[in-house]
């Protein structure tokens, strides 16, 4: 998913509405994002770098379950109830990400029903792709090839 | 080649280590070598008295030595991954079709191996760094279950570091110590913002990976004639006479291993085939 995706299908106005929300900023290699179970208030537009996103599991530490890249968006716990992180999030190396105001764009979707959609849409397809990706993993494919 | 069900004696002389269950054996001929193989094709690999089963060529050397990565799942294959140096095997081939990187001059080169189909793709890498010039974009996506299941594991730091060739190795699983990309390998090829009229790919590993990761390059609007993935099947003759390795209308190890989307797509589709 990239970002021009995350634009295609906005008009120049919408694409500008879209952009008030957001903010640039920059990560330090190990630098956290974001924790688990902390409130989902963001989502992020990787420009530069990579994310890991993982789990605290007892014994093993942070274990890291995905990594995404430049692109790639992070983060969708923001458009749906409780708005908590079901992962962890740590910058690996220098990472540059434009960041979205969650509140901002739901107010924004709320007031531009077709922007609602046409956002909505965009981070199903995110959704779907990263599914698709974690049932492929979870065929062990490489085990029996 | 004229006794094709005959094998010919070669002499395990070097035998690498790559995984817990994998290695690569270096063969040079007995008596006489073989005709030459091109990427993408197979020999049967005979271990005296236990059996024969196909191998992809990993590495194809000028004087006649061949490299093939063997993979210990099996009676056969478990006689020839412990096959020491000294030791001789028997050898027919070449067989099958190539992956042809000839064909991907002048366009960018993307190849996708999963696991050990990272083996069949080797020979590929290896002949587009020879003619760096003569490509794009070269870049290889490889995934494995864990760091430690990756073959030739020095080669894509070596490959990366040299700047001719983007490389992405992906984990399912990673341990202590990986800070590498983790995830399925159709995730950094959907991120390649790829131009798809210059895009030629080659895809290996379980059929599984290859169908997702056609896909993936299907919907970047890549034409299926120019993605070519390697069957696998159960491979006897190698010279299309038993029929072991039908798959559809196709004789795989006559037809195949390597052939075009176009072609492998339908028929991949179709369950138990």
């Amino acid at each position: 998913m990239s970002s021009a995706g995350l634009y295609d299908g906005l008009s120049a106005h919408e694409r500008e509405a879209l952009l008030r929300t957001s903010h640039e900023e920059f990560y330090d290699d190990g630098e956290r994002l974001f924790d688990e179970g902390g409130y989902a208030g963001f989502c992020w537009l990787i420009r530069h770098g990579r994310v890991a996103l993982d789990s605290t599991v007892p014994g093993r530490g942070q274990v890291v379950v995905q990594t995404l890249g430049p692109g790639d968006l992070l983060g969708w716990s923001w458009l749906i109830p409780p708005y908590r992180w079901h992962f962890g999030a740590r910058a690996v190396g220098t990472v540059e990400a434009t960041v979205f105001d969650g509140e901002q764009l739901k107010a924004l979707a709320d007031q531009d029903p077709r922007l609602g959609y046409v956002l909505t849409r965009h981070l199903l397809g995110v959704v779907l792709d990263r599914l698709q990706s974690t049932r492929a993993r979870l065929l062990d494919l490489y085990s029996h090839d | 080649m004229t006794e094709p069900m005959l094998p010919v004696g070669y002499r395990v002389i070097g035998r690498t280590i790559e995984t817990h269950d994998a290695v690569t054996l270096g063969l040079e001929p007995v008596d006489r070598s073989l005709d030459r193989f091109r990427p993408g094709q197979f020999a049967m690999l005979y271990a005296y008295g236990v059996g024969e089963i196909p191998i992809s060529i990993s590495g194809i050397g000028d004087d006649g030595t061949l490299l093939h990565t063997v993979r210990s799942v099996g009676a056969v294959s478990r006689a020839l991954h412990e096959a020491q140096p000294g030791a001789v095997i028997g050898v027919r081939g070449p067989f099958g079709t190539t992956w042809a990187p000839e064909d991907a001059v002048g366009n960018d080169l993307v190849v996708v191996a999963g696991g050990v189909g990272l083996a069949p793709l080797r020979p590929v890498l290896l002949a587009a760094l020879a003619e760096r010039s003569a490509y794009h974009r070269v870049v290889l996506i490889a995934g494995a279950r864990t760091p430690d299941d990756f073959l030739f594991r020095a080669e894509p730091d070596v490959w990366a570091a040299s700047g001719d060739l983007d490389v992405v190795l992906t984990v399912d699983r990673p341990a202590a110590g990986w800070d590498g990309p983790v995830g399925f390998v159709t995730e950094p090829l959907a991120r390649l913002q790829l131009d798809p009229e210059r895009t030629v790919a080659f895809l290996c590993g379980p059929e599984p990976m290859m169908r997702f990761s056609a896909r993936v390059l299907l919907r970047d609007q890549v034409p299926a004639e120019r993605i070519r993935v390697s069957l696998e099947r159960s491979m006897k003759c190698g010279i299309a006479l038993c029929g072991h390795c039908q798959l559809g209308p196709l004789l795989v190890c006559r037809d195949g291993p390597v052939v075009s989307h176009t072609v492998a797509g339908p028929l991949l589709a179709v369950p138990e085939l």
